[in-house]
């Protein structure tokens, strides 16, 4: 301490070269470990790329073949090679679309009510139990679906549907037809209840990031609970809540195993949400283990490459909406 | 350097050690005869020590690997053509043999007693006869109480060999079949639902109400469905039953096509059932590793010889005696690179 302070410029130095050397003892784990990190991100990228590089290779003879016909005829005949995915794209949007329009509604009411109404020693049992949901492998969801719901919508709900909504003018088309248990519909029930439990559990874990003092506020001003989940919780957690969204249709467009066991695999479009259809990720998996000839796996991969052209849409989608909804925001 | 190299050489002897080592025989194809040649392979391993691979990934996969040479045999229902087993330089042969079943589930009806043949059931899966008591049913079972449901035909969602022989069965028996769908392991279905799998058609028919579907003869009699008996071509109702199946492998003409690529279908015969069909061993006929093809046909020489009853143990129908001896007669084709058969008849 005396030294130093005798000898300023001398202990000046000594520091320097201590922290100079401390930084070349540092700047090489440093530099590995950002190699590792950037790295391991462009592995992601690579690994992307390979996939897509793959799937285009592999369905280049589909394409070449049928060109956009492809992507708008519905027929799918082994026997003749000839090929169209209208009928799994179909098949996926729409047991997709339902199936957030059950979900979407129900996970926000669940949790709305864990985070806003429900008395305390009821929440963490409700909560787990969503959870649990998440974690039962979708094959389970597909053997429970065949064997449980299947028959039990085949005596008792569909019956009724076609009874009462398909004699209905404009949406009677829907609901027509001999009640086979299994089908567009029953597929999309199926998959609102495994997309359920994503949508809970993210809204959830947003709807309790609202600080306290907002939604006192609005109370204090005399809002229905209503009011505040709709003018305070739901601005406030508008992006999160849409994450969790997404997160259950992205889950709900590749679905394959539960689907596949419910849904009839026929490709076709019919009007029919009873009717038996497909989509991309149950045809895949029905047929490509056995698809004779190159034009039927080329078909197949195609039809791979279309799913992941859709999931790619809509995650875009979803960061459009988002950014919209920021600026707006903003504005 | 010196350790690298060492690591090479060894690396080189492990290889060229592999082959000796591993004794296995490995295969690759077929689902539908999985059970019986697994069976076979674990009773096979008790008596001579040599095991058996069989990976069940399907007749499609099969015949992908086998072209590929990644397995010394692959299996396959739907036979491949001459043309086809020339190209990629295989030898094919039947096995074993299954038949295929409709089953149903219609209440108050038990197994057997519903009566369907060839152009009815082909109407139903067109969609053209829609419901249990249409007309063209009624009329074969006079004395059944048929109700007014909707049929739901059950078919195979996947591509099958069960698929290819019911396709082919339904297009020699109905012209407009024929026409409209054709045959294949895999077809574009006009109506219905499919399911995966022999037991996936199984759990949808026993699952769903006034379905009708078809599979194995094995699956329809484990899992006690309602199974129909069928009009064969001579006109007579017959139930399915090993007898039946033996009967229809009797009466075909097994060298009127290459590989011996027949289907049993629609026999001739009193007894026939109509929907029979066996299912096939394909071989190089110049083995990359002849000893290996050379321990397969070891392997299917016992199973044809002391595997009849394991066969009938699980409904599968064993090869007459006359056509084991005819395929056995063709084995001669598969030949080491000096040109020497790489199984006799002396090498039992």
């Amino acid at each position: 301490m005396t030294d130093a302070s005798l000898h300023p410029s001398r202990a000046l130095a000594t520091a320097t070269a201590d922290r100079a050397r401390a930084l070349a003892r540092h700047r090489i784990p440093d530099a590995v470990f950002a190699a590792l990190t950037r790295a391991a991100a462009l592995a992601v990228l690579v690994m992307l790329g390979g996939v897509i590089v793959s799937l285009a290779r592999g369905a280049w003879p589909a394409f070449s073949a049928f060109g956009l016909d492809f992507l708008t005829t519905s027929t799918w005949n082994p026997v003749k090679e000839r090929f169209g995915a209208l009928a799994p794209i179909y098949g996926t949007v729409v047991t997709s679309l339902i199936a957030m329009l059950i979900a979407v509604p129900v996970g926000l009411g669940i949790a709305v009510f864990l985070t806003e109404l429900c008395p305390r020693p009821l929440r963490r049992p409700i909560g787990i139990a969503v959870e649990l949901l998440a974690g039962i492998p979708s094959i389970i969801y597909g053997v429970w679906g065949l064997f449980v719901l299947a028959p039990f919508l085949q005596e008792t709900v569909q019956p009724a549907l076609i009874a009462t909504l398909g004699r209905a003018p404009l949406i009677g088309p829907l609901f027509e037809g001999p009640p086979y248990g299994i089908g567009l519909l029953t597929a999309s029930l199926i998959l609102a209840v495994m997309v359920l439990p994503f949508i809970t559990s993210v809204s959830r874990d947003v709807f309790e990031t609202v600080p306290p003092m907002l939604k006192e506020s609005a109370y204090g001003l005399g809002c229905t609970t209503w009011e505040v989940v709709r003018r305070v919780v739901l601005p406030y957690t508008r992006a999160g809540v849409i994450g969790g969204v997404m997160l259950g249709l992205g889950r709900a467009l590749g679905e394959t195993m539960a689907v596949t066991f419910v849904i009839g695999n026929a490709h076709k479009i019919q009007a029919s949400l009873l009717a038996p259809a497909t989509t991309i990720s149950a045809s895949i998996a029905n047929e490509f283990t056995e698809a004779v000839g190159d034009l039927y796996t080329a078909s197949l991969i195609a039809l791979g490459l279309i799913l992941f052209v859709i999931t790619f849409v809509v995650l875009a989608a979803a960061r459009l909406m988002l950014m919209q909804l920021e600026r707006r925001q903003g504005a | 350097m010196h350790f690298k190299a060492m690591i090479v050489a060894a690396g080189i002897a492990a290889a060229s050690a592999g082959p000796a080592l591993a004794a296995d025989i490995s295969g690759a194809g077929a689902t539908f005869p999985y059970p019986i040649y697994a069976k076979w392979a674990d009773a096979y391993k008790k008596e001579t020590g040599a095991g058996l691979n069989y990976q069940s990934i399907g007749s499609g996969g099969g015949i992908k690997q086998i072209q590929a040479r990644t397995v010394t045999f692959g299996a396959t229902d739907a036979p491949l053509k001459g043309a086809d087993l020339d190209k990629d330089g295989l030898i094919q042969f039947p096995m074993v043999m299954g038949g295929i079943v409709l089953v149903a589930n219609l209440e108050g009806i038990a197994p057997g007693q519903l009566v369907l043949d060839g152009p009815t059931v082909a109407k139903i899966y067109l969609g053209e006869i829609k419901s249990w008591d249409d007309a063209a049913i009624v009329k074969l079972n006079p004395g059944l109480k048929l109700p007014s449901q909707a049929i739901v035909p059950v078919r195979r969602s996947d591509g099958s060999g069960t698929t290819f022989v019911f396709t082919d069965y339904l297009g020699k028996v109905s012209k407009d079949w024929d026409d409209k769908v054709g045959s294949a392991t895999a077809v574009e279905w006009p109506v219905g639902i499919g399911a995966k799998g022999n037991e996936g058609v199984a759990n949808n028919v026993m699952q769903t109400k006034g379905a009708i579907g078809y599979v194995e003869y094995a699956y329809a009699k484990q899992n006690k469905l309602t199974h129909a008996r069928l009009v064969n071509k001579a006109g007579k109702v017959v139930e399915p039953s090993t007898p039946s199946f033996q009967a229809a492998a009797a009466s075909a003409d097994w060298k009127s096509k290459p590989g011996f690529g027949i289907d049993l279908n629609n026999q001739a015969g009193d007894t026939v059932w109509p929907i029979t069909s066996p299912t096939f061993i394909l071989l190089p006929k110049q083995p990359k590793d002849p000893a290996a093809a050379a321990e397969a046909l070891k392997f299917f020489d016992w199973a044809y010889r002391k595997g009849d009853t394991m066969a009938a143990d699980l409904d599968y129908i064993p090869m007459p005696e006359a056509v084991v001896k005819m395929v056995e007669e063709s084995w001669t084709q598969v030949v080491d690179p000096a040109g020497k058969p790489v199984w006799t008849a002396a090498a039992k």
